[in-house]
């Protein structure tokens, strides 16, 4: 396969699901900035809400101050902004068009549609009343072409170039989705464990499609080092980090071999990643600090996707 | 059939279907299915064909005008069609006049015989734009240059067929004839089955054989081929991802291809492929910043050399643009009695040469009945219609004539046919034209139709799709 044609294919793979990640972020960044004003105030959902998106540079080079609406348009519809969502809808049709060719029909009209529908929408009424049907919509429409894609793709290079962008940009997302528990602070007078740190965790789950899945793995109230071991550590859990690191290493292994075995730094430092996920334990986790572990994450799937530019995207 | 050059009838229009208020044979089944269709349905269908192509993507990046990067080419749902015997002649001196125009392009790049015997003012092709004097006394695989052809015919009466235009780089267009007949077969599937249709869906098998037989003589193995595109900006980018995906090659832009030892390789996930037939879809100037422009990033540095090589082909050759030039055109009835020794079965239109004093002078004199064009333009782009401009338009553009007189061609204001269409009203006639496809290979092929354009405004006669033009299926009867 072309080079450039299996690059198109990873970064429209990984804007689809930028694009549904931001909405779920958006989701729980609503609701707990709905929560916060029932519950006491603290103010900072939003700035929380742009960090787990990694959007916090951007946003400030333009605004002063992290407000809800400011927040949300910057998110859902700032063409400036690479990561809104209207921009990663964008990409990724402007990847799929430049290999319109290596997608089946159900992935272009999956995709197509989504993108006719967004350019004949009301952007301002998004941002403001509609903004939770909205983000629905386009969670659905991301399962949509997720679902068209796993379910017409031939079973070949491409297919894992698709995956591999899926997957790199899914444990991206989810460890920083994680990581806005650490942005978020308690208010004064608010403990560990009490009401807002309890609905906090909550909205986490929710984003992650995972409130459900943790009842039925735990079966008890929610627990920090819980909820991260579910989604850090857990291989049923289909967003964990390991879940996702599982599938980015047998994607690169399919490559390997049908490439003639060849390998590159991508796979050796893919297979490492995922031996920490499958043999790391919660306390050690937590012991060395939650945050530190994430961001050390976050910078290694960074470096991750570089190394399998390198290997096959150039 | 009339030959050689045309009367330049002007003002008897032709319709297609009905010929003095009687429907011709071909048609009369439509007739009736026009008939017996109610109004609404029509629109309906109308509607639901914009829905069909809207889904599938087919669009076209217009240059002028607003309205957004990507807008659909309207599609009319009543077919053109053509009967056998109009089918066989046209087909016929499609051929011929496709051999001379390679005739031609090969003649220039070696010996010249057509300047040396006086037939073509030298200073024509040696100060032409389209010549390409590194191509001199090279050998393209097979000695063919223009591969795919696209001829552009208008029709002025029921047997009087004339060339408008030929276009030997990089036409476009097929991938509407496909996109059409698709359409019609899912939209009216018994009105076509009530008819013998030639069909069209062989093109990109007849396009891959035609690349694969010119391969060049160093081609190692199996030849390899793959489609060259400028990009996903283009405003034929849809038709060149779907060629490639019919012909199953690859789609490269020029950063895909690196040229080492003078043979092409694309880059690829395994690593370096080999190259062998490139059919380009990018012109020229634009192929190797080495040889032609060098601000280009569309080709691939050493791609030229490689050509000269005979390590890869491009198709269509470069230089083939010599063909095709609206200041060449005048002269090609008369290469095809200089090559083939035949005489011209398709007509020309008659041309005023501006660049010549006394045609410069008749044009002047007459703007109000020409057709202005640039001698280099295309897409009816920069183009003058005489009866349809204002006073001060005209004006205008005879000041533009006087600065730049080789610059423009003139034709008369030709009465081109026209077709019944869907319009707002209901169904009227519209002016149509046709471009057929026309491979050269080691053998001629030619998919039976073409490409029909229709002007949908009415009493226009500019069928351009950047203009306002929209197209038709295009039938051809089986005897």
């Amino acid at each position: 396969m072309l080079s450039r044609t299996a690059g198109s294919l990873f970064w429209l793979a990984r804007y689809m699901e930028r694009a549904e990640n931001v909405a779920r972020i958006l989701t729980v960044g609503d609701r707990m900035a709905s929560l916060a004003h029932s519950l006491g105030n603290t103010g900072n959902e939003w700035l929380s809400t742009l960090r787990a998106a990694g959007c916090e540079d951007g946003f400030f080079a333009q605004h002063g101050a992290a407000n809800g609406t400011e927040v949300i348009h910057y998110m859902v519809a700032d063409a400036n902004n690479p990561s809104s969502i209207f921009s990663c809808l964008e990409t990724a049709r402007r990847n799929a068009r430049a290999v319109r060719t290596a997608l089946t029909t159900d992935m272009w009209e999956a995709l197509n549609q989504t993108w006719m529908r967004l350019r004949d929408l009301d952007q301002s009424a998004v941002v403001t009343e509609a903004l939770p049907d909205f983000l629905d919509w386009v969670k659905e429409r991301s399962l949509l072409f997720n679902g068209a894609y796993a379910n017409t793709m031939l079973r070949n290079d491409a297919f894992s170039f698709m995956r591999l962008g899926t997957f790199i940009e899914r444990a991206d997302s989810t460890a920083r989705i994680l990581d806005v528990k650490y942005h978020v602070l308690l208010p004064r007078g608010e403990g560990v464990g009490g009401a807002l740190d309890y609905y906090q965790w909550q909205a986490i789950l929710r984003s992650v499609s995972a409130l459900r899945s943790y009842h039925w793995v735990y079966q008890e109230r929610l627990k920090p080092w819980l909820v991260a071991e579910l989604l850090i550590l857990r291989h049923e859990m289909p967003r964990s980090l390991r879940a996702a690191m599982e599938q980015v290493v047998l994607h690169l292994d399919l490559l390997a071999g049908a490439y003639g075995g060849k390998q590159g730094e991508c796979h050796r430092l893919a297979g490492e990643m995922h031996a920490r996920l499958r043999y790391g334990r919660t306390e050690d986790i937590f012991q060395s600090g939650l945050h530190e572990f994430l961001v050390a994450f976050i910078s290694h799937i960074a470096q991750l996707g570089s190394e399998i530019s390198d290997l096959y995207l150039m | 059939m009339e030959q050689g050059e045309t009367t330049g009838r002007r003002f008897a229009q032709f319709d297609e279907m009905h010929e003095s208020g009687v429907c011709r044979a071909q048609y009369a089944m439509i007739r009736r299915w026009l008939d017996d269709l109610p109004p609404q349905q029509l629109a309906l269908k109308q509607h639901e064909a914009e829905l069909l192509f809207r889904r599938i993507g087919i669009t076209f990046a217009v240059y002028t005008e607003g309205g957004g990067p990507e807008r659909l080419i309207p599609f009319d749902i009543i077919p053109r069609v053509l009967d056998a015997a109009e089918w066989d002649f046209l087909a016929r001196g499609l051929r011929q006049r496709v051999r001379a125009l390679n005739a031609f392009a090969s003649d220039v790049y070696h010996r010249r015989e057509i300047l040396a015997s006086g037939r073509i003012p030298a200073a024509l092709i040696l100060h032409n734009d389209g010549f390409r004097p590194e191509m001199q006394d090279f050998d393209p695989a097979l000695g063919v240059y223009t591969h795919i052809a696209g001829i552009d015919i208008v029709r002025l009466g029921p047997r009087d067929f004339c060339v408008l235009e030929d276009n030997c780089r990089t036409p476009s267009g097929v991938s509407y004839m496909l996109e059409n007949r698709e359409a019609m077969m899912r939209l009216f599937p018994g009105l076509l089955a009530r008819h013998r249709v030639a069909p069209v869906s062989h093109y990109p098998e007849e396009l891959l054989d035609t690349l694969k037989s010119v391969a060049p003589v160093n081609c190692p193995a199996e030849p390899k081929v793959a489609l060259l595109t400028p990009g996903a900006f283009n405003s034929a980018y849809y038709e060149h991802s779907f060629l490639a995906d019919e012909m199953g090659v690859e789609l490269v832009e020029g950063a895909d291809l690196f040229v080492d030892d003078n043979t092409v390789y694309m880059r690829t996930t395994e690593g370096p492929k080999r190259i062998d037939v490139l059919y380009r879809r990018l012109d020229d100037d634009f192929l190797d910043p080495l040889t032609f422009n060098a601000d280009s990033a569309l080709g691939a540095a050493g791609l030229f050399a490689a050509y000269r090589a005979g390590n890869v082909t491009l198709a269509n050759a470069v230089g083939a643009g010599i063909a095709d030039d609206k200041s060449i055109y005048p002269y090609v009835p008369e290469m095809i009695r200089f090559y083939l020794g035949e005489e011209p079965l398709l007509a020309n239109v008659p041309t005023y040469d501006c660049g010549r004093a006394e045609d410069l002078a008749y044009v002047l004199a007459h703007l109000e009945d020409l057709v202005i064009k640039e001698a280099r333009g295309s897409g009816g782009y920069g183009m003058l219609i005489g009866p349809c401009a204002s006073r001060a338009e005209r004006e205008e553009f005879a000041r533009k004539l006087g600065a730049a007189p080789t610059s423009y061609i003139a034709q008369p204001t030709l009465a081109l046919s026209t077709c019944p269409t869907c319009v707002e009203s209901g169904i009227a006639p519209r002016h149509v034209d046709l471009r057929p496809f026309v491979l050269v290979g080691k053998e001629i092929r030619i998919v039976p139709g073409g490409l029909t354009r229709v002007a949908l405004r009415a009493g226009s006669l500019v069928v351009n799709s950047s203009q306002g033009g929209g197209t038709k299926d295009t039938w051809v009867l089986e005897p």
